[in-house]
C-alpha cells in the first residue's frame, strides 16, 4: 500500500513538473529573447541556442517606452478595464437584486431573455453595435471602448444565482427596523455577496484586459487603442522586415505583469468562478 | 400611501433599468438589427440594399458547373473546413488537462506555484501569446527549428526548419500545438480538479473492497462519476471552435497561407472591416449562430442522459 503510494506520487510529481517545464519554457525564451540586442537575437541558430544573454541588454525595456506610445495604450488599458468593471459590476450586481428579490410584472419573461441572449455568438451582435457605433459617431472614443462593454447578462445571471442563496431572514430584519430596497441592498446584500462581486470583479477585469477584436473595430488613432491592439499594431510596423524580436518580446512581458499580480492575489476568487461557471 | 408591491415593483424596475437599458440598446435590438442586416447588402457608404435571402443563397448555395455541383462560396467553405479542422485537438487538450488535473488531486506541495505557471497563457493577453509563438515559429531564427537543427547535428543527419506558419500542410497543426499549451492546463483543468473533487470518497473504497486497481478505479469510478464536467467541457470547447481562430489569424498568419488559417470569425471580420460586406457578414454569424444553437439544444436534450448526474 504504502510502495503503491509512493509510485503515484512520483508519477504525478513527474507529470506535473513535465507539464510545467513544457509551460515555461516558452516564456523563458520571451525573457531571453527581450534582454537581447537586435543583432545577437539573430546570431543564435548558427552556433548555440543561448538562453542566458550575454551580454544582458536592458534597454528594450527603456526603448519600448519611445518606439511606440506604450505609456499611452496602457494608460488607455487601465481606464478603459477599471471603468468597465466598476460599471458592468454595478450593473450586474442592481439587476441581479432586482431579478432575486423584487417581484414585478414581467420579470420572468425579462429573465428569461437575458438567458436566451447569453448563448448567443458575440459576433452576432458586434456587427450591429460597431454599426451604432458609427451610426452614433463614437468610433476611436473611449466611449465606444467602454459602454457597450458596461452591461451582460452573464455577470447578472451569476450574480442572481448567489443572491438566491442568501437567507431572507436577514431581510427580513432589516425590513422591521424600516430600512427601504436601497439599504437593504446596501447594508444586507452587498456584505454579503463580497466573495461573489470580487469573483465577477476578477473576470470582467481579466477579460476586459485582454480584449482584442471589439477594440481593434472601433478605434482608428494610436491615441485610443489598448494594450493588446496597440502590441499587434507594434509587430505591423515591421511588415517587411524581420520584426525586432527583444523589443517585441519586451513589450509583450510589461502586458502581463499587472494581470498576473491580479491573479496571484486574486487565485481563490478566480478558481471559484470557474467551478460556478461549470455547475449546473 | 403607495401599496407595498406597487413599491415593490416600482423599487424592482428602477433597480433594472440601467441594465437592461444596456442590454436593450447592446444586445437585444442589436440581435434584431443584425437578422436585418443579413437581408441586405451594404458597404456602410451608400444605402443598403435589400436583397432577401440572398446572402444565404450564396453563402450556403452550389451551382454546377461542367456537370460538378460548385459551392457558390468556395471561400466560405474552406473556412469551415479550417474551423473544423482546429478542433481536432479538442481531446486531446482534454485529455491532457485530465490527467494533469488527476496529479493535482493530491496532498501536492507547491500546488498553488503549479496552478500559477498553468494558468500563465490563460491570463496572458492573446496577442502577447500569439507574438510569443510566432517568434518560436520562425523559420530562420525560431526557436523550434533551432532544437530541430541542433538535434540533426547531434544525429549527424541534417535536418532542415519546419516552415511552421508559412506552409499549407504546416500552419494548421502549428496552430493546434499552440492551442493545446494554452489549454491544457488552463479552465479544463481546473473544472475536471473541481469534479474529481465532487467523487465521494466511499465509492473508491468499495471499488478497493472489491480488488480494483487503479486503472479499473478510474474507468468504473472516476470516469462515469467526472462525465457531466467532461461532457460540459466538451461542448463549450467546440462552441468555442466554432468562434476561434480571430487572433492566431490576424497576429500571426493573416489567416494564410492560401487562407489555410482563416476561420469563420476571421472571414467575419473580413467580410466586415476589410472589405465592408456587412450584410454578408452578419449572415456568417447568423451561420455560426445556428451551428452553436443546435449543439446547445443537442446539450439539453442529451446532457442529462447520456452522462451520469445523480451525484449532483
Amino acid at each position: 500500500m504504502v510502495y503503491k503510494n509512493i509510485l503515484k506520487k512520483t508519477f504525478s510529481y513527474s507529470l506535473l513538473i513535465i507539464g510545467a517545464v513544457t509551460m515555461v519554457l516558452p516564456f523563458a525564451w520571451m525573457i531571453s529573447t527581450s534582454l537581447k540586442s537586435y543583432s545577437s537575437v539573430f546570431i543564435f541558430n548558427v552556433n548555440e541556442i543561448n538562453w542566458i544573454p550575454n551580454p544582458i541588454y536592458w534597454k528594450n525595456y527603456i526603448d519600448v517606452w519611445k518606439v511606440v506610445p506604450f505609456a499611452r495604450f496602457y494608460f488607455n488599458s487601465l481606464l478603459v478595464c477599471i471603468t468597465v468593471t466598476l460599471a458592468q459590476v454595478a450593473t450586474s450586481a442592481l439587476a441581479a437584486y432586482s431579478f432575486s428579490r423584487l417581484r414585478f410584472p414581467g420579470r420572468e419573461k425579462v429573465f428569461f431573455s437575458y438567458l436566451a441572449t447569453m448563448m448567443i455568438p458575440g459576433s452576432v451582435t458586434m456587427i450591429p453595435v460597431f454599426v451604432l457605433m458609427r451610426m452614433f459617431g463614437w468610433i476611436d472614443s473611449y466611449k465606444a471602448l467602454i459602454i457597450p462593454a458596461a452591461f451582460s447578462a452573464y455577470g447578472t445571471f451569476m450574480l442572481r444565482q448567489f443572491f438566491m442563496t442568501i437567507p431572507r431572514d436577514l431581510e427580513d430584519a432589516a425590513k422591521i427596523d424600516g430600512c427601504n430596497y436601497w439599504s437593504i441592498f446596501c447594508k444586507v446584500i452587498l456584505p454579503l455577496s463580497k466573495t461573489a462581486l470580487a469573483t465577477l470583479t476578477v473576470f470582467v477585469a481579466l477579460g476586459n484586459w485582454v480584449s482584442f477584436m471589439w477594440p481593434l473595430l472601433v478605434t482608428n488613432s494610436l491615441e485610443k487603442r489598448t494594450l493588446p491592439v496597440g502590441l499587434a499594431y507594434f509587430q505591423e510596423m515591421y511588415q517587411y522586415a524581420q520584426p525586432d524580436w527583444g523589443l517585441l518580446m519586451a513589450g509583450s512581458l510589461i502586458t502581463m505583469i499587472p494581470i498576473i499580480v491580479m491573479f496571484i492575489f486574486g487565485q481563490k476568487f478566480f478558481v471559484e468562478g470557474i467551478k460556478l461557471t461549470g455547475l449546473k | 400611501m403607495l401599496k407595498s408591491s406597487t413599491k415593490e415593483a416600482v423599487a424592482g424596475y428602477l433597480f433594472l433599468l440601467p441594465n437592461l437599458l444596456g442590454f436593450l440598446v447592446f444586445t437585444l435590438v442589436p440581435v434584431a438589427l443584425s437578422l436585418a442586416l443579413s437581408l441586405v447588402n451594404w458597404d456602410m457608404l451608400s444605402a443598403p440594399k435589400f436583397v432577401g435571402l440572398a446572402n444565404f443563397f450564396s453563402l450556403l448555395g452550389f451551382h454546377s458547373e461542367n456537370g460538378s455541383l460548385i459551392p457558390n462560396d468556395p471561400l466560405f467553405w474552406k473556412c469551415v473546413g479550417n474551423t473544423l479542422f482546429l478542433m481536432i485537438i479538442i481531446p486531446i487538450e482534454m485529455m491532457v488537462a485530465l490527467l494533469l488535473a488527476l496529479a493535482m488531486n493530491q496532498k501536492i506541495k507547491g500546488i498553488k506555484l503549479f496552478r500559477i505557471l498553468y494558468f500563465l497563457p490563460t491570463i496572458t493577453n492573446g496577442v502577447a501569446i500569439c507574438l510569443l509563438w510566432a517568434w518560436l515559429y520562425n523559420y530562420d531564427f525560431g526557436l523550434l527549428n533551432g532544437i530541430i537543427i541542433k538535434l540533426g547535428g547531434f544525429l549527424n543527419i541534417s535536418f532542415k526548419g519546419i516552415p511552421w506558419l508559412t506552409s499549407t500542410t504546416w500552419s494548421k497543426p502549428s496552430l493546434m500545438i499552440m492551442g493545446l499549451w494554452i489549454a491544457m492546463g488552463g479552465y479544463n483543468m481546473i473544472l475536471f480538479v473541481a469534479a474529481l473533487q465532487g467523487v465521494p470518497r466511499e465509492l473508491y473504497e468499495a471499488a478497493e473492497i472489491d480488488g480494483a486497481d487503479p486503472w479499473h478505479k478510474f474507468w468504473s469510478v472516476t470516469w462515469p462519476m467526472i462525465s457531466p464536467t467532461t461532457f460540459f467541457i466538451a461542448i463549450m470547447a467546440v462552441i468555442g471552435g466554432f468562434q476561434g481562430g480571430f487572433m492566431q489569424a490576424y497576429v500571426m498568419t493573416g489567416g494564410g497561407p492560401e487562407r489555410s488559417t482563416t476561420t469563420l470569425e476571421y472571414l467575419i471580420y473580413n467580410h466586415l472591416y476589410s472589405w465592408q460586406h456587412v450584410g454578408y457578414a452578419a449572415s456568417i454569424a447568423w451561420f455560426v449562430f445556428v451551428i452553436v444553437f443546435i449543439i446547445t439544444l443537442f446539450n439539453w436534450r442529451f446532457g442529462g442522459r447520456l452522462v451520469q448526474y445523480n451525484h449532483y
